[in-house]
């Protein structure tokens, strides 16, 4: 989650953008489909010039209509083959609208950043090599909630962040500038002049709100420009400095800047005239330029209440580790996965018809079959190319469902800490092999009085770790509540098309019942009927016994859940490993 | 495409910029992968690089751009023409082909012509990306993203330096040998180990944490992109003589001596790190050659081997979860220590 822009700022943020759409990326307008963002985009619309298109980009485009391919109409007219554009190359010049951004397949998403950095697009696709110019702004419309959020390669490309949650319909206001004022302020744009000065102010700032990404201050930049056009201002002044920060620098802090004490007049000044001009300039020099960074930070200090950025902290961490638009995978998942070549045949129900390779198939025979129709006497109106039905080849897909495992690791004071180091090294290293395998790998932790989840499906290697490394241990155990976080994530899995395989260790030892309270029987009647919970769901899980003397206990728990008994007490991660391995596969 | 940033230009990552420099000058080095943080300039690096090569010779008229010294390694076409008379040879820029997400495997080894197809009912083939990237470099942005079915092509060709073809009828075998060059964000998942093997040496980029290199990132970048030209012209200068420096480079390298002791001892940096199979070996042997040529030096130093170890052996150490150093410090123990 990031700190956002208000209303009115939301309208000035607009404006720029429709001054330099390519160089400053973006918006990104976080708020629930409603007036307020219709407002919002149609005051976008208003601001750009007509001649530029405004295009939306539906959630599950697929790759041939983003980036274009073999028009399939035209080509059977033709008779040759006919490019048809696709939407990243029909946008030039204009705003790509990104519906339901933070849903959005990473694969999209590469897809229009890379676009966006080159300003070209490049298409290897159905017999096709093209390269196009394309120059581009973007809206991402984010509906995401709590922790959805559009992915960040993103919203580091996007100059404005705009929240429109919680601004009703009676303060939106319109925008008010049209389209010639705009044309005039992108023409004065490129004759602004920036000072080094400038630069060095920004970047400082752009530090001290412990940004770590270069694209901000680069934004920072081409906001302030854009700003210092439309205001008509011969160069780039403070106030479009501090706007620009407040707009673009402030969503973005990680850290609350420290303003500098504003410096006593230091010392007793040099003592007699013979200081050369050369100093003083420098001195000078100096000064403006503290006064440019305390003017940025003072401008993102303003645009940030003090308990946002606390909060933002806190979060910042997990909305990075909260993957995207997995919807996006399970919609395609019918006709994708590993393409297993085409093959001859109907294309029907289910079948996928391979347009390309049906042509490919049909070509050399046109010379033979139009003399053969030509002989039958087939009238005029006989298509450019003679398709039989002996052409048609089909796209097959290997669809190998994918496993998602859940580990549920007992972090509690009962595991020992070194059974919790164990546990962290098996599942990086399953990670590692599920990497290979093109699996899943997701944590939930349980202590204390609950379970968490501390890593969504993800195949990352580098989340895993993170959110390993900041696995604590100690408290009560409270397994019912880890097993049910269990079920609903395997459940959820499910229904995503892939298979779940639950990975629990433990030593069964549960004394924290569902409602938090304390004592061993009624937690064990409660994990019980958590366990057979997930029997009864068929899912294929492996019990892990922990506990330095494996015992009865957690035996009777596998029994239940339906699960593989594995003890093992002294095993290290690499054995450990090998063994969830065998008894998964 | 517009005119590229300079390589010269680039502020700092000089780890990622002496890794294509050198697989500039060896191209047997075996590629660079560059991982790590967004925005730190790694297309940029790599797009750079593509206007600093220096030129190639290749048969005229060539689709798969032969060399015109290597009579063995002819395409079919090139050895028809070398039958009938001399070949006529051109200079080309060396190429750096783009492999984007969203390829299709049609067009990636080649396929049937489909225009020539449908038109006039002939059977011809058209190349795909690997032909094109013969004796130059194959780009791959977001490498981690790469569809499986891709990188399983890759694979392949990459181990053969050669593209078979065998679809629609048609059966093609074409030299295709080129410098693989892959970029990616961690955070968006892993590289399959199978590829990540096939890059010779990989670099872990990060944005610059001090002040005066971001300010100085951000002021070039501004400056190149407000006049593009200007930059450009500016660098000039800078630009050529790295061009020199590849070229003298690729010279030397033939005549720079490994010894037996620098043999020996990458051979004990890679038995202390436990890395798999003998490419580890090769490939700091050919990098620490290169940076030698690139030095101006006549044999390889340990300090060359010391140097070029991290990029050439980090992505071959075996995995450790319980050890959470980075590969890089693991790498730089193993160098003490087998360095003193």
């Amino acid at each position: 989650m990031t700190a956002a822009l208000a209303c009115s700022d939301a309208v000035t943020a607009a404006l720029l953008f429709a001054v330099d759409p390519v160089g400053t990326g973006g918006v990104l307008l976080r708020s629930r489909a409603g007036p307020v963002r219709d407002r919002c985009l149609a005051a976008i619309r208003a601001a750009l010039p007509l001649s530029q298109p405004m295009k939306r980009l539906p959630l599950h485009t697929g790759d041939s209509r983003l980036l274009g391919g073999l028009d399939l109409n035209a080509t059977l007219l033709a008779g040759r083959p006919v490019v048809e554009r696709g939407l990243l190359a029909e946008v030039d010049g204009g705003v790509l609208v990104l519906a339901m951004a933070e849903r959005m397949s990473s694969a999209t998403t590469v897809h229009i950043t890379s676009a966006m950095d080159a300003k070209e697009t490049i298409v290897e696709r159905d017999g096709l090599s093209l390269r196009m110019a394309v120059r581009f702004g973007v809206v991402a419309l984010d509906e995401g909630l709590d922790d959805e959020a559009v992915q960040a390669s993103l919203r580091d490309r996007l100059a404005f962040h705009v929240d429109l949650n919680g601004v009703s319909v009676g303060e939106a206001e319109q925008g008010v500038l049209e389209g010639e004022e705009i044309v005039t302020a992108r023409e004065r744009l490129t004759a602004l002049a920036t000072g080094d000065e400038l630069i060095e102010a920004i970047c400082t700032a752009a530090s001290a709100l412990g940004i770590a990404s270069l694209r901000a201050p680069l934004l920072t930049l081409r906001v302030a420009r854009a700003s210092a056009a439309l205001a008509r201002h011969a160069e780039v002044e403070q106030d479009d400095i501090a706007l620009a920060a407040r707009l673009v620098l402030a969503p973005r802090a990680m850290v609350f800047p420290q303003l500098r004490e504003p410096e006593q007049p230091s010392g007793p000044p040099p003592d007699d005239g013979s200081v050369d001009d050369e100093k003083v300039e420098d001195r000078d020099k100096a000064d403006i330029e503290r006064a440019l960074d305390e003017v940025i930070l003072a401008a993102v200090q303003a645009a940030l209440p003090p308990d946002v950025l606390a909060a933002l902290r806190a979060s910042a961490g997990r909305s990075q580790a909260r993957s995207q638009g997995k919807a996006g995978v399970l919609q395609k998942s019918g006709a994708r996965g590993r393409p297993a070549g085409v093959l001859r045949g109907d294309p029907r129900a289910n079948a996928k018809l391979s347009v390309i390779e049906t042509l490919r198939a049909a070509a050399p025979w046109q010379p033979l079959r139009r003399r053969e129709a030509a002989m039958s006497g087939g009238g005029s109106s006989r298509p450019r190319i003679l398709i039989c039905k002996e052409d048609f080849r089909i796209s097959r897909f290997k669809q190998r469902s994918e496993t998602t495992t859940i580990f549920v690791v007992d972090a509690s004071g009962s595991a020992a800490l070194h059974r919790l180091a164990e546990a962290k090294g098996a599942v990086e290293l399953l990670l590692a092999d599920c990497y290979v395998r093109r699996d899943q790998v997701a944590l939930i932790a349980f202590r204390g009085s609950i379970a968490e989840l501390l890593l969504p499906p993800t195949r990352s290697l580098a989340r895993a770790k993170r959110s390993l490394a900041g696995l604590p241990g100690g408290g009560g155990t409270p397994l019912a509540a880890g097993l049910d976080a269990a079920f609903a994530l395997a459940d959820l899995t499910r229904r995503k098309g892939q298979t779940p395989t639950v990975v629990l260790l433990t030593d069964g030892r549960a004394n924290i019942a569902r409602d938090g309270a304390q004592g061993r029987p009624r937690a064990e009647e409660d994990a019980m009927s958590a366990a057979r919970q997930l029997r009864a769901a068929g899912v294929t899980s492996v019990l892990v016994d922990t506990s330095p003397r494996p015992g009865p206990l957690a035996e009777r728990f596998a029994r239940e859940m339906g699960a593989r008994y594995l003890p093992l007490p002294h095993a290290d991660a690499t054995a450990l490993s090998k063994a969830v391995l065998a008894s998964v596969r | 495409m517009a005119t590229a940033f300079p390589f010269s230009a680039i502020v700092g990552q000089d780890e990622m910029k002496l890794a294509l420099l050198i697989a500039a000058v060896d191209p047997k080095v075996g590629g660079v992968l560059a991982f790590g943080d967004r925005g730190s300039g790694k297309s940029t690096a790599v797009r750079a690089l593509a206007a600093l090569l220096p030129r190639m010779k290749v048969v005229a008229g060539c689709r798969y751009n032969c060399d015109p010294g290597t009579k063995a390694e002819f395409c079919d076409d090139c050895r028809a023409w070398a039958e009938k008379g001399a070949l006529k040879t051109v200079q080309i820029p060396v190429p750096v082909v783009d492999l984007p997400l969203g390829a299709t495997e049609d067009r990636v080894v080649g396929a049937l012509d489909l225009e020539r197809a449908l038109a006039r009912g002939e059977k011809a083939f058209e190349p795909g990306l690997l032909a094109r990237a013969h004796r130059g470099f194959l780009y791959i942005d977001e490498a981690n993203l790469l569809e499986d079915h891709l990188v399983d092509l890759l694979l392949d060709v990459a181990a053969s330096g050669e593209n078979v073809v065998e679809r629609e009828g048609l059966s093609i075998r074409h030299p295709a040998r080129f410098v693989l060059v892959g970029t990616g964000n961690p955070e968006e998942g892993e590289l399959r180990p199978q590829l990540l093997d096939r890059f010779g040496m990989s670099v872990e980029v990060k944005t610059p944490d001090d002040l005066p290199s971001r300010i100085e990132v951000v002021r070039r970048r501004d400056a190149f992109e407000r006049d593009g030209a200007a930059f450009t012209e500016a660098w000039a200068k800078e630009e050529t003589k790295l061009r020199k420096k590849i070229t003298a480079a690729r010279e030397r390298l033939a005549s720079i001596v490994v010894s037996d002791a620098a043999l020996e001892r990458a051979a004990r940096l890679c038995m202390t790190l436990g890395t798999d199979g003998l490419r580890g070996e090769l490939t700091l042997m050919r990098a620490a050659r290169a940076l030698a040529a690139l030095e101006n030096a006549k044999t390889v130093a340990d300090d060359h081997l010391r140097r070029i170890a991290p990029p050439a052996l980090r992505h071959r150490l075996r995995r450790n979860p319980l050890d959470d150093a980075g590969s890089k410090v693991r790498v730089d123990r193993a160098v003490a220590e087998v360095f003193g």
